[in-house]
């Protein structure tokens, strides 16, 4: 047997488990048999276990140089380094569906083998609809998108190799497989929340570990997303991170749209209000998933006719169609099954903060997906070429985000359910002198731009609420007579959501401002130098050395050493450098960074010419650093969410005052 | 309770119904200012004044003979043409690495009075399947209409422009 019928074997071995698991899963589900449920619980794990054996195959084809297998031929090469063909099994088509069948796997496990013990009548559904999904992407990988096919004889004795720009940085290698584990791992609430609608029941106790299995992907999503822009920045050289490209707003798409689901889920468990909300959140987010997989999948973004080349487009159109019908049907059909509780819910207080948060969430959705979708459909529909310029994007963007800060400093500060007026005045004027602050501070430090101004003062307004918020249960604990450290450590250990939602606020706050800053301050600069000229940029001078060429086994790279210095101290040399793959035409240029805390140096070779002369391109570019640092913020952040509380063992009246304030 | 469910309902209802209507209308009316058209020299000859001051991604081959490099190093000009029309191009970036005469290129920019268009986007399009200018030319103006998407790799190439 050959590796391609190895590999190929394996993978309908998993389409079986799938056909089988399906059926039986949502048999299991509706009649409650739990041998039924057995059944489906060994389906899941042999469908794994086939997936993760079909992935290991290719990754045993790669690294052997295994040419006889087509995807092999179609992205290895006996020049590439061992570490960059262990990835480049995601850095194509073919092999990125079969790396999601493994994601997919992972998850299906996780799911049965964490939620093992309670919550049968749900599991049985959740486990069916996922396997669902299973069966779509194993029948891909099976056959349109078949990546173990034989390669036609005779069989080449190298290939090109996997796209120059995927070898080209190190974050290559950790970006797209968080944003599968984001991408793929939305489809564990999406079934759970089936499940709900099918059973017809959706209580605290289902909403729970459903809110988990959210939060999750929800943050290999964040990171994933800002990886990609981390990449786009260290790699691409035009001295930005985000340009609101479809490929982009693929994956922002479900990242709003399940932050909404978070924030609603947040009320429902309250509450008891917007079940049916939170549920079409979830499931939307999970079509948007799709949507975005058929968006980068299948060639459409880039002209509407090579989407009809292979027939992997249309099919996941069919899918996404599929879903989507399904998703209506069974909305319509069990959404009054999902009763929320009657509330007495006012706008003045933190229900209506988390209303008006989803709102803009949504709203934000709305205007990437039109502008996303509308030169697809202006393409289809009239012939007419067309693309969404970025202003279009910035324009709602700015005054959505400004608005989200402004949510997450007067929401936490307003109590839930009705208050009354002085209370309500109390809570909104104390975090103003800090709001004041902060604009005072960004004024000091040079900010003029309004909207800066206001990103300044909203930021210092939610900064104070937040550490108001997060530090208030450890201030009632201390007043009991508790020390400052043990109070903070008990109030911390006793609800780390709490605490960990609150960090991600501090992190997203951190994100804005910084956005805020590069965005508006960057200082833009193109030259042409011979060897030993000086050019200034911002407070940087640049002196351009020489330009030297380095053979490396799969290409030829032009480092160019450029001397930096700043106010007149030297400050060491950069090496930005132009990549020439052998396989492509156009050479691909590695910028080289100087990163600080305050500010950015970013260089990037244009062109070298036969005189010697370097054009260069200088960007500095301010507080670009803390755009990483806050996301990781809310990565730490989410962790301490999926902490589970610790029990304290202390007899003490705090519990309802948290429970008063959280 | 059911009374209360139905005012509810209707509220909600309302609510959704008012701000998708908002949202479409900014959304729709900021998408038609901020279109960018894809066209080549012919179709942006074709378009006379109504193209001034829209954005337009113009594809084309590097008129031979055209490249023009102003003293200051900084201005550069050359011609745009598709065989059947030329439209003039300035400007002030840095040329990537595979410029030159008869390349294909795309440029984004506006077309001022004057008839020059100004670009501070320049991206060379050497696509693997492009032969040299000559009798393909049809085709290959047509594979590089098909190709004119910026994808994020591309804007490696291209000129300045803010995050």
């Amino acid at each position: 047997m050959t590796t391609s019928q190895i590999g190929l074997g394996l993978v309908l071995m998993a389409l079986l488990t799938c056909a089988a698991g399906t059926p039986i899963g949502f048999v299991a589900g509706a009649t409650r048999s739990a041998t039924g449920l057995q059944w489906t619980r060994r389906l899941a794990y042999a469908f794994a276990f086939f997936m993760l054996l079909a992935n290991l195959v290719m990754q045993y084809a790669l690294i052997t140089h295994d040419f006889s297998v087509s995807y092999v031929a179609n992205v290895g090469s006996l020049a590439t380094p061992l570490h960059i063909t262990i990835v480049s099994l995601w850095s194509s088509l073919e092999g990125s569906i079969l790396f999601w069948g493994l994601v997919l796997g992972i998850f299906v496990t996780a799911v049965t083998y964490l939620q093992r013990q309670g919550h049968e009548d749900y599991l049985a559904y959740t486990l069916g609809t996922m396997l669902l999904v299973g069966l779509f992407f194993s029948f891909m990988i099976a056959g349109p998108a078949n990546p173990f096919r034989s390669t036609p004889l005779p069989i080449p004795a190298d290939g090109p190799g996997p796209n120059p720009l995927l070898q080209n940085h190190i974050l290559m290698i950790v970006h797209p497989p968080l944003l599968y584990l984001g991408y793929v791992g939305m489809t564990a609430p999406f079934a759970m929340t089936v499940a709900a609608l099918l059973r017809g029941q959706l209580g605290s106790t289902w909403l729970r570990p459903l809110r988990n299995w959210l939060l999750l992907p929800t943050s290999f999503l964040t990171m994933g997303i800002m990886l990609g822009g981390w990449w786009s920045y260290e790699v691409l050289g035009w001295g930005g991170y985000w340009a609101w490209d479809p490929v982009e707003n693929a994956s922002f798409l479900p990242w709003l749209t399940a932050i909404a689901a978070l924030h609603s889920a947040i009320v429902q468990q309250r509450r008891g209000s917007l079940k049916a909300w939170t549920s079409i959140l979830i499931m939307v987010t999970f079509l948007l998933t799709i949507l975005g997989t058929f968006l980068t999948r299948s060639g459409v973004v880039n002209s509407v006719h090579s989407f009809t080349q292979s027939p992997i487009g249309p099919m996941f159109l069919g899918f996404l169609g599929f879903c989507l019908v399904g998703v209506v049907v069974l909305l319509s059909l069990r959404i009054d099954t999902l009763v929320s509780e009657p509330a007495e819910d006012s706008v003045m207080a933190r229900e209506g903060a988390f209303l008006l948060n989803n709102l803009l969430l949504v709203t934000f959705t709305f205007t990437v997906l039109i502008g996303t979708l509308f030169p697809i459909i202006a393409e289809a529909v009239r012939g007419v070429k067309v693309s969404v310029g970025e202003p279009y994007f910035n324009r709602m963007a700015v005054p959505i985000c400004l608005g989200l800060l402004f949510l997450m400093g007067v929401g936490p500060a307003l109590p839930w359910g009705r208050s009354d007026r002085r209370s309500l005045r109390r809570a909104l004027l104390v975090p103003l002198p800090a709001a004041l602050a902060a604009m005072a501070i960004t004024a000091l430090l040079g900010g003029r731009h309004p909207n800066v101004l206001l990103t300044g003062a909203l930021a210092g307004y939610a900064l104070w609420v937040t550490l108001d918020q997060v530090l208030r249960p450890a201030r009632v604990r201390a007043r009991k007579g508790e020390s400052v450290p043990q109070a903070i450590d008990r109030s911390f250990r006793r609800a780390p959501r709490r605490v960990g939602g609150y960090l991600v606020h501090f992190g997203v706050i951190v994100t804005f401002v910084a956005i805020a800053i590069s965005a508006n301050y960057q200082v833009n600069f193109e030259t042409t130098m011979a060897p030993g000229q000086t050019a200034s940029v911002g407070d940087y001078q640049l002196t351009f050395d020489r330009v030297r060429v380095v053979n490396e086994p799969h290409m030829v790279s032009q480092r160019a050493t450029v001397a930096i210095a700043r106010g007149g101290k030297p400050k060491g040399s950069l090496e930005p450098a132009l990549n020439h793959y052998p396989t492509q035409r156009e050479p691909i240029g590695t910028p080289a960074v100087r990163s600080t805390l305050t500010h950015d140096l970013y260089l990037t070779v244009m062109n070298v010419d036969e005189e010697g002369r370097l054009g260069l391109r200088a960007i500095v570019t301010p507080a670009v650093s803390w755009i990483w640092i806050g996301v990781f913020i809310m990565a730490v952040g989410t962790g301490i969410c999926l902490v589970p509380p610790k029990k304290v063992r202390v007899a003490e009246s705090a519990p309802a005052m948290e429970a008063a304030t959280s | 309770m059911s009374k209360e469910r139905t005012r509810r309902l209707v509220l909600a209802i309302t609510a959704v119904a008012i701000s998708a209507g908002v949202l479409a209308f900014l959304a729709f009316g900021g998408i038609g200012e901020n279109l960018v058209y894809y066209w080549s020299p012919t179709e942006l000859q074709g378009a006379g004044d109504e193209a001034i001051g829209a954005t337009i991604r113009l594809g084309g081959l590097v008129e031979p003979g055209t490249v023009e490099r102003a003293a200051d190093g900084l201005t550069l000009k050359f011609a745009v043409t598709d065989g059947a029309a030329s439209v003039p191009i300035v400007t002030n970036n840095v040329p990537p690495a595979m410029f030159r005469e008869g390349v294909g290129v795309v440029v984004e920019g506006t077309i001022r009075k004057d008839g020059s268009f100004e670009t501070n986007r320049l991206l060379v399009k050497h696509d693997n399947q492009y032969r040299a200018p000559g009798d393909g030319d049809e085709m290959e103006m047509e594979a590089l209409m098909e190709s004119m998407q910026f994808d994020r790799s591309q804007k490696a190439q291209n000129g300045s422009e803010d995050g």
